[in-house]
């Protein structure tokens, strides 16, 4: 057993990584919240260059294989960064298309997926609910049904989240692609590609939030010292640190979970998303409280990690359908 | 990354699995804070130790297998999904055990390390003082320089299982002038039963005297009981708290254990309607399985050459509070039984719930309070400025 990230896993983080921290993510959120998907779409194209979208599509469909650890090391790196854009539908959907043999959808669309050409949004409403993600912008827009997959045409009225970097409407005009278990197995798969990856998310952006808010008592100073100091804050932020540090390793013993078709698998999932979620969520009130009145503007920049904390607590299993799937039979 | 095992660890998980369901007592003993069950506890270390079990991390030399981290972790996780008992020489295996192996003298290791492996001898700690608790450098108990060792005076407190022990081990002030709190210090063992000793023990919250009073009166104590340089006490302590702050203190297998035993009372007992007991069963299942992968990162980095230092005490208040929210969800559980006292005919699985609720509450108190340990986290993980505390 070695239960660490291996170094080529390492430095695949530090390079994302480091092409996150150039680019400016709080524009580029910034623009894709107000409508305009340019510099997100720029980044999209920069990630997919970096492997991302092909940890999720089969070498036989220009991809690199279905790789769930690669994808939670790269999730916890987009999460840090709070990219915006249909990350996790994307990937998703990649391993539904990929699931389902030969059928022409997955010909047309993975390989476009994997180099960066394609945005997609994926809606499994048992799952995430009525809306798809970012539809608007989404080159295409996939429904799991029962056992049907279908193509919506269009999409409804833009629903603001509190997340402004979510931009939600349900998908309409829908035809099916494709339908039988084969479709049930593969979305089953899928949501729990879903969670492991929201979860990955979640952790790196409750990392960041940490980071922000650790710097600030730093150098906030009150009553003459780095409000810091006080226990009160200290303790707070050292709370966050173990919820965190307790949920890295659900999230890679899920994805080890996924990558080997595991029967635990979905619980696996179901349990990082539990942990993962709600540790972003306590570091995004930390960081609120932490920081003050400043916390509470939308200028500060660290507000659209704040906000997208709660938002990605209850996408894809929220936490009681998670906790109900922990102990499931 | 994975998570496999070898052969070989899959092969010492069976053997330990296999001798578990042969020799674990059929009922539950007494708890081992009474003087009979004391006993019954100190029986059952016998029993391990016949067939190597009793401290599978030690080398065979002094009766164990020399277990890596992750076979002890093994180990650990079946002897607690077996229900097996308490252990009630955890102090010596766990704290002495590896101050000695670090800082003990060959002769000190061959003479002290075989009876704690045998249960003949049973240490007690004697750390705390009514002065020196969280601030324990501040202790005032002292050891004068005598002919041929040290004479010890003062008073401890909250020695557990001093009760029933045999012998403890602690810090004392051997120089008086040292120019800080925490020099001066010297590491000593001494009998329990020695002339000058009077041990009064204390009830714990439950009546048991899980732990004592101890007053010292000029003990005489030789050289040869001394750990380490004298003066240098310390820092021989301290590589103590880490042990005892990281891993060994409690494994992660309790927890899977106990929260599996949750699992069960749940299916058994809850209605199904009620969502808020269920999602507390699951944050107690989902902790105790982080607790368990976290113990593997733990002892991956340890084999592939890092230290676990700070991090520790990560470790300490998420166990510490995982105990209790899992006990208090099983006394939920058991509603109108949940308040009966683990000695109570009808408490539920023989009292164990009650019993490992109680034992719980003291966890986030003792091994350095998680007020301590918190701060720790933040100064040393988090590099927050120090304050006052």
């Amino acid at each position: 057993m070695r239960f660490l990230l291996d170094t080529e896993q390492r430095e695949f983080a530090t390079a994302l990584g480091g092409l996150l921290g150039s680019s400016d993510t709080a524009g580029t959120i910034r623009s894709w919240a107000s409508g305009d998907p340019g510099p997100g779409r720029a980044l999209w194209a920069r990630l997919a260059e970096a492997g991302v979208f092909g940890l999720a599509v089969p070498e036989r469909h220009e991809g690199l294989g279905v790789l769930p650890v690669e994808l939670a090391v790269a999730f916890t790196e987009l999460g840090r960064h709070a990219v915006p854009g249909p990350l996790v539908e994307t990937v998703a959907a990649a391993t539904l298309l990929g699931r389902l043999g030969d059928h022409a959808a997955a010909g047309a669309w993975l390989p476009r997926i994997a180099s960066g050409g394609a945005l997609v949004s994926l809606c499994v409403p048992a799952t995430s609910g009525p809306y798809a993600l970012d539809a608007d912008v989404a080159d295409a827009v996939f429904l799991v049904e029962g056992d049907a997959l279908r193509l919506a045409e269009k999409c409804g009225p833009l629903q603001r989240s509190s997340d402004p970097a979510r931009r939600l409407s349900r998908p309409t005009g829908t035809t099916v692609l494709v339908e039988g278990p084969t479709v049930q197995a593969a979305a089953a798969y899928t949501t729990d590609v879903a969670a492991l990856t929201t979860a990955a998310q979640a952790l790196g952006l409750g990392r960041a939030l940490l980071d922000g808010t650790v710097a600030y008592a730093a150098q906030r100073t009150q009553f003459g010292v780095a409000i810091g100091s006080f226990q009160a804050v200290k303790h707070r932020l050292a709370d966050v640190l173990l919820a965190l540090e307790f949920a890295q390793p659900l999230v890679h013993s899920a994805a080890l979970a996924l990558a080997a078709d595991a029967p635990s698998a979905r619980r696996e999932c179901a349990a990082a998303k539990v942990a993962a979620g709600e540790a972003a969520y306590a570091a995004s009130r930390t960081a609120l409280q932490v920081h003050g009145a400043l916390g509470y503007t939308e200028e500060l920049d660290l507000s659209l990690w704040i906000r997208k904390a709660r938002a990605l607590r209850d996408a894809w299993g929220t936490p009681a359908a998670c906790r109900s799937l922990v102990l499931a039979p | 990354m994975d998570l496999d095992f070898t052969t070989d660890e899959n092969t010492f998980r069976a053997e330990a699995r296999a001798w578990l369901a042969a020799h674990v007592p059929s009922t539950r003993l007494h708890s081992l804070e009474t003087a009979e069950g004391f006993e019954a506890h100190r029986e059952w270390e016998r029993a391990l130790f016949a067939d190597r079990w009793s401290v599978v991390s030690w080398p065979e030399e002094y009766g164990g297998r020399g277990a890596s981290l992750l076979q002890w972790l093994i180990f650990e996780e079946e002897y607690y999904a077996a229900d097996a008992p308490g252990r009630v020489s955890q102090n010596g295996i766990n704290l002495l055990a590896p101050t000695l192996f670090e800082h003990g003298t060959p002769e000190q290791c061959a003479r002290v390390l075989p009876p704690m492996a045998r249960g003949e001898v049973i240490w007690a700690q004697a750390w705390s003082e009514p002065e020196a608790g969280s601030d324990l450098a501040r202790l005032r108990s002292t050891a004068r320089r005598t002919e041929g060792g040290w004479r010890l005076s003062g008073q401890k407190t909250w020695s557990s299982r001093a009760a029933f022990a045999d012998r403890a081990f602690g810090l004392f002030r051997s120089d008086p002038a040292a120019d800080k709190p925490h020099r001066g210090l010297t590491y000593l063992m001494f009998p329990l039963d020695a002339p000058g000793v009077t041990v009064r023990p204390i009830g714990r919250l439950d009546g048991k005297p899980a732990f004592a009073e101890l007053f010292l009166d000029d003990v005489f104590v030789p050289d040869e009981d001394v750990i380490g340089t004298p003066g240098e006490g310390w820092r021989v302590a301290m590589s103590t708290a880490g042990s005892e702050r990281g891993l060994t203190l409690r494994s992660p297998g309790r927890f899977t254990a106990a929260a599996d035993r949750l699992t069960r009372l749940w299916r058994d007992e809850a209605d199904p309607a009620d969502t808020a007991l269920r999602d507390r069963v699951a944050d107690a299942v989902i902790g105790a399985r982080a607790y368990q992968l976290f113990g593997y990162t733990s002892a991956s980095r340890i084999a592939a050459g890092e230290s676990i230092g700070a991090e520790s005490s990560l470790n300490k208040v998420f166990w510490s509070e995982l105990d209790i929210a899992l006990h208090e969800t099983a006394l939920d559980l058991l509603g109108p039984y949940g308040e009966l006292a683990d000695d109570a005919e009808d408490a539920p699985e023989d009292g164990g719930w009650a019993e490992g609720y109680t034992f719980s509450l003291a966890g986030p108190i003792y091994a350095g309070t998680n007020e301590i340990q918190r701060d720790i986290i933040a100064e040393r993980l988090l590099g927050l400025p120090k304050g006052r505390r």
